[in-house]
């Protein structure tokens, strides 16, 4: 059912700049990312509201276009992927909400499977397997039957995940899912999570506010330092370069550091 | 695929449709008897009956021309809905119907012809191309400004109602352009203003029917990409959708449905608007598989329904068909309101 793993990670960068071009100016917002995500690894990218977290995710699935630098899926660059293709390596949920009128939640899962199906958007008997061991996969199959529109938070994105599962990619990036949960919902999305990079050997980016859940969970931790750069490491490394850096900057907190980037960021 | 709801449904609507059609050959200012008009359909009864000239030549066509409009507009509603993620989108309120005016207003005041009951009549089939062309231009270029601001604004409401301003200054200009340019013209632009499908002659039917089956093909071949454009443009990339030629061609075909409408029965409100909604609350779906059929269907049975229903004065008048379309559509928009002020309104 998974793609075999290769070789390559199943995503790698190479100085990677990432931001928002305007006519006159280039701004960006990280930049130097080099980074590496591995087949089995859950990888949580931690850093301040607005430090550019989402705008590094939405980069690496081409939702928006890099600045400068090299993005690679399992070997390939990013940019010579056409959008199926694209559509079948990596799975994304967003921050966004999505508020559909009436739909079953399995229906929601079947959209997955667009890169796959025909023309009119027919249903192979492989693609309802794939739709079934998504939903199974994500813990979701006591949801498939319900309306999309009344199930909760937690359970939305739930099914959400189960969608980009039913793309069978090989990379899940996730922008903030536990973002309007609670307490309960997140713990449970992290397990699942968890569970997935273990078991299915996906490799998973998920961004989050939720320093300690991150740092127990993830195999691998990349922060978002003050000079707009990512340090990536074990999240004990995470730990230790995060504290040298601000000990060295001499800056009160992480937070402080990082509005005031904002306002500088703003003011340009 | 289809659950046995949709398909009883559907049923169900297509034996609906078939009621409305009939009866709509039936009522008007003198009701004629089922017989009757099942004789002069099947061409039984003697050409120079005239019960049987009245059916073919005015009720038959009069009722098709309803249908097709009734469906195009049901159809670009629900395209535009999805589009713009807005259960209140709809041809009308995006200011399509009033670039369409525009675009009309132009060639029939630049051209110095159209004097004849529908504002349009009497320019002949290139008349007509001329006009629907210039009417699809119009409703193109008021849909590509209103996208323009769109994308630079996010929040839906905003964008509705600045849809609703660009129509309502595009509209004033028409009336403008209109009144300077021959005092008569005015009364013949209102009687335009209030719709009717009765303009619609065999022969320009030959043009009517073909671009809104065009249009309805259009919308009928993206359902796949419609469904997945439910999540949000973003998600829809992820899963592979190709989302700016889907956009443009959604956009062209809705722009394409409503502007041929207009050109032909003058601009039509709240039909749109209030008919995906009650297809959604009918068959309990949001798949656009089933939703574009339902579509068909329920605003050809709605645009059938309003048009008997302004005859039924009967030799006292007619209804203007905006009248009974506000009457009918109102109470559908005003629930979406009070939806969408709880936040469950979705398209």
């Amino acid at each position: 059912m998974r793609p075999s793993p290769t070789t390559a990670p199943a995503l790698q960068t190479r100085n990677l700049a990432v931001g928002y071009r305007t006519r006159r100016a280039r701004c960006a917002v990280l930049e130097r990312v080099s980074v590496t995500a591995r087949a089995g690894e859950l990888v949580c990218l931690l850093g301040a509201n607005g430090s550019g977290k989402s705008t590094l995710l939405r980069t690496l699935v081409r939702l928006q276009p890099a600045l400068e630098g090299d993005i690679e899926l399992g070997g390939v660059a990013l940019t010579a992927i056409t959008h199926i293709e694209l559509a079948r390596r990596v799975g994304v949920v967003l921050t966004e909400r999505v508020l559909v009128d009436t739909l079953p939640a399995a229906r929601i899962v079947e959209l997955g499977r667009y890169a796959y199906s025909g023309w009119w958007g027919r249903l192979t008997e492989g693609d309802r397997q794939a739709v079934q061991w998504a939903i199974e996969a994500a813990g979701a199959r006591h949801l498939a039957g319900r309306d999309f529109s009344r199930l909760s938070d937690g359970e939305r994105q739930r099914v959400m995940i189960a969608r980009a599962l039913a793309q069978e990619p090989s990379l899940l990036v996730l922008d903030e899912p536990t973002a309007f949960l609670d307490v309960t919902a997140r713990a449970e999305v992290w397990a699942l999570l968890r569970q997935l990079a273990t078991e299915r050997r996906l490799a998973i980016v998920v961004s989050s506010h939720d320093v300690e859940v991150a740092l127990a969970m993830a195999d691998v931790v990349w922060v978002i330092m003050p000079d707009r750069a990512i340090a990536a490491g074990t999240p004990e490394e995470a730990l230790v370069a995060v504290e040298r850096t601000f000990r060295l900057a001499g800056r009160g907190s992480f937070e402080r550091t990082d509005q005031h980037e904002k306002h500088q960021h703003d003011a340009r | 695929m289809s659950s046995s709801r949709e398909i009883t449904v559907l049923s169900g609507l297509v034996v609906l449709l078939a009621a409305a059609f009939l009866a709509s050959l039936i009522l008007g200012s003198t009701s004629v008897p089922l017989r009757q008009v099942l004789d002069a359909l099947t061409g039984v009864s003697n050409g120079t009956d005239p019960v049987a000239i009245v059916v073919r030549t005015i009720r038959l066509p009069r009722a098709l021309t309803a249908l097709f409009a009734g469906a195009a507009l049901g159809v670009a509603a629900l395209q535009m809905q999805t589009l713009f993620r807005n259960p209140l989108a709809d041809p009308f309120v995006l200011g399509i119907s009033a670039g369409a005016s525009f675009g009309v207003a132009l060639v029939v005041l630049g051209s110095g012809l159209g004097a004849t009951a529908g504002f349009t009549g009497a320019l002949g089939l290139r008349g007509d191309a001329a006009i629907t062309a210039a009417a699809v231009a119009g409703a193109l270029a008021v849909l590509g400004l209103v996208t323009l601001v769109a994308a630079r604004v996010g929040n839906p409401a905003t964008v509705l109602i600045l849809g609703l301003m660009f129509g309502y200054a595009v509209s004033a200009l028409v009336t403008v352009l209109v009144a300077f340019s021959q005092p008569e013209r005015l009364q013949q632009w209102a009687q335009w203003g209030f719709g009717s499908f009765s303009g619609v002659t065999w022969q320009r039917l030959r043009l009517f029917a073909p671009l809104t089956i065009v249009g309805l093909l259009m919308a009928a071949v993206a359902t796949k990409q419609l469904n997945a454009l439910l999540l949000g443009e973003h998600y829809a990339r992820s899963m592979g959708v190709a989302v700016r030629p889907v956009r443009m061609m959604t956009m062209t075909g809705a722009s394409l449905l409503g502007a041929v409408v207009t050109a032909f029965c003058g601009p039509i409100a709240f039909l749109g608007i209030a008919v995906p909604h009650i297809c959604r609350g009918l068959l309990g779906t949001s798949d656009h598989r089933v939703l574009v059929p339902a579509a068909v269907l329920i605003g050809g049975i709605a645009a059938l329904a309003a048009q008997t229903l302004a005859l039924l004065p009967g030799a006292t008048g007619v209804l203007p068909l905006n009248a009974v379309m506000a009457l009918l559509g109102a109470p559908v928009v005003v629930v979406v309101l009070l939806r969408a002020r709880r936040g469950t309104a979705a398209v």
